[in-house]
């Protein structure tokens, strides 16, 4: 459904998208993984006609994104990272604008959106301005859907909005997915990459690795604890300079411990106790941890 | 352990609308305290608060030693603040920020000329230090502008959603300046809506509608609301609401 070859943007000196291929099948939910600055917003105005690639093609639905371009954009919906709606217009005043815009009416696709619209319809004649993040969220997305694209493009839909909102926004998506609509989708938290069908990790304007979710993570291979003690800052430092790590960083409460070697489970645990407790670390505690896509983020950044 | 903000019952209303309800809680010295909530619950409001921007409607806060009602003058110039959002003046040099941050905390010029030398070795920036802010990799400011915070060598710093969209590495280096500080005796009171940032504080409290609904530490919190991480916690929190 999107085939991208050898994709590059620069601005200036600065190459916002480096030599990016990928594809992503019909009906899949592709997540594109990473932080600020990576590349993520460059590669999606590439992909919905609203900037040139300096090298490489792209088509989109079988439309190449440079040629193609006025009949693809009938065929994409994008949602920007930024809200996108006009602030002095009412929720209902977007959703019909959008439609206009695009040569249809609200009414003619209503069965799409209809789960969605409902929830915010209550507040049809609020200015979006007005509107919650969560409710401004449901609104762009119905905006986006609202001439029925074959693929839809949402940049960082998760930004700004409360884990309540989130959720229900992905459940949205994959109750999209079902109707045979493809996703793709940005997002800078790693944990939202168990989501998708298929991710890519994506720093600096590059690919790191593609794959499914768990193929991403079963990749992983040196062992991994979670560790931790009563004093966070000099359990991280006293880790580091244990006798076989590989890596050690904070992860939420724990410590993530990377070791260089396998050895079993049960023994390693144990001498990682002794070393702490001979650096009279108090409350201590290990587990064998796995890793998660943020881990191999981590990996994969460093080698 | 001495408390760095302690609130009774603090609340703050607009009109007819209560934005915060009546909270008490206390952070402790040397404490990573994250302070949670929706869009809209309240967070913000409270925060102006304690840092002496807004008046309470009633109750009772001491930040820093001092009374935010009767003393937010003194509040202001104990506290530092720094969000990723906004924090550094890019257009201006590494110099010449922690300069005009160092002025504006009242330091004699001595002691801004003796700081700027120490905060540019311990940062590695030494040969960096005529260049525009602006021209910094992400993790290169987001450091810089949380030793700035630490100038004035307050007692308590304020971070607004310090690590949200950073790389994994830059969140884990960001975090260990944190640690380091807490270490070194100061408070951080870190205020956020995503919860992954939630997991590395040492306390949290998750305001919902004005009101503060829990606080303790993460690992209690997930307990007690048998979920797997603090994102759970607080769409269990929040729908229970």
């Amino acid at each position: 459904m999107v085939e991208i070859e050898h994709i590059s943007k620069s601005y200036d000196t600065l190459k916002a998208v480096d030599d990016v291929s990928l594809t992503v099948a019909r009906g899949e939910i592709f997540g594109l993984i990473g932080p600020d600055g990576a590349g993520k917003t460059t590669l999606f105005r590439i992909l919905t006609t609203l900037l040139l690639p300096d090298e490489g093609r792209a088509t989109v639905d079988g439309l190449d994104v440079v040629r193609g371009y006025k009949q693809l954009r009938q065929r994409v919906g994008y949602m920007p990272g930024r809200f996108s709606l006009y602030q002095d217009l009412s929720v209902e005043e977007n959703l019909e604008f959008f439609a206009s815009v695009f040569g249809t009416s609200v009414a003619e696709n209503y069965d799409l959106i209809a789960p969605i619209y409902v929830q915010i319809e209550p507040f049809k004649s609020r200015r979006a301005g007005a509107l919650s993040g969560g409710m401004k969220q449901k609104l762009a997305l119905c905006c986006a859907l609202i001439h029925k694209p074959e693929v839809l493009f949402l940049d960082e839909p998760g930004t700004g909005v409360d884990p309540v909102s989130r959720k229900e926004f992905w459940d949205m998506l994959r109750s999209l997915r079902t109707q045979g609509l493809t996703i793709v989708v940005s997002t800078p938290y790693m944990d939202e990459a168990a989501l998708c069908d298929r991710v890519a990790l994506f720093q600096k304007g590059r690919i790191m690795a593609i794959d499914t979710p768990e193929g991403i993570t079963g990749a992983f291979d040196h062992p991994l604890y979670a560790v931790r003690s009563d004093n966070m800052y000099r359990l991280l430092k006293d880790l580091r300079q244990m006798e076989g790590v590989a890596d050690c960083y904070a992860f939420g409460e724990y410590a993530h411990l990377k070791m260089q070697q396998d050895a079993p489970a049960e023994k390693a645990m144990k001498g990682i106790r002794a070393y702490l407790e001979s650096k009279s670390h108090q409350d201590v505690e290990i587990s064998p941890a796995e890793a998660s896509v943020e881990d191999c983020f981590i990996e994969l950044m460093k080698n | 352990m001495k408390s760095m903000i302690s609130t009774d019952r603090l609340s703050k209303t607009f009109g007819s609308f209560t934005a915060v309800d009546a909270i008490t809680f206390d952070v402790q010295e040397g404490e990573i305290f994250g302070f949670l909530g929706a869009n809209g619950a309240g967070k913000t409001t409270a925060l102006k608060m304690l840092t002496g921007l807004l008046t309470p409607s009633s109750g009772q806060a001491t930040v820093a030693g001092f009374d935010v009602r009767k003393k937010p003058d003194q509040v202001k110039q104990r506290i530092g603040y720094m969000s990723q959002k906004f924090s550094l003046y890019e257009d201006l040099t590494i110099r010449d920020n922690i300069r005009l941050f160092g002025g504006i905390y009242g330091l004699s010029n001595r002691d801004i000329r003796e700081k700027t030398e120490a905060l540019l070795e311990k940062l590695e920036l030494e040969g960096e230090a005529g260049k525009l802010v602006g021209s910094l990799p992400l993790g290169w400011k987001q450091k810089l502008a949380f030793s700035v915070a630490l100038l004035h060598e307050p007692g308590i710093v304020f971070l607004d959603e310090p690590t949200s969209g950073v790389d994994p590495l830059i969140r884990r280096q960001f975090w260990e300046l944190i640690y380091e500080a807490a270490a070194n005796g100061v408070t951080l009171m870190v205020t956020t809506h995503y919860m992954d940032e939630a997991e590395y504080c040492d306390r949290v409290s998750i305001m919902v509608d004005g009101k503060i609904e829990a606080l303790d530490t993460p690992r209690a919190m997930k307990k007690a609301f048998d979920a797997e991480d603090m994102d759970e916690v607080f769409r269990k929190l929040a729908r229970g609401a």
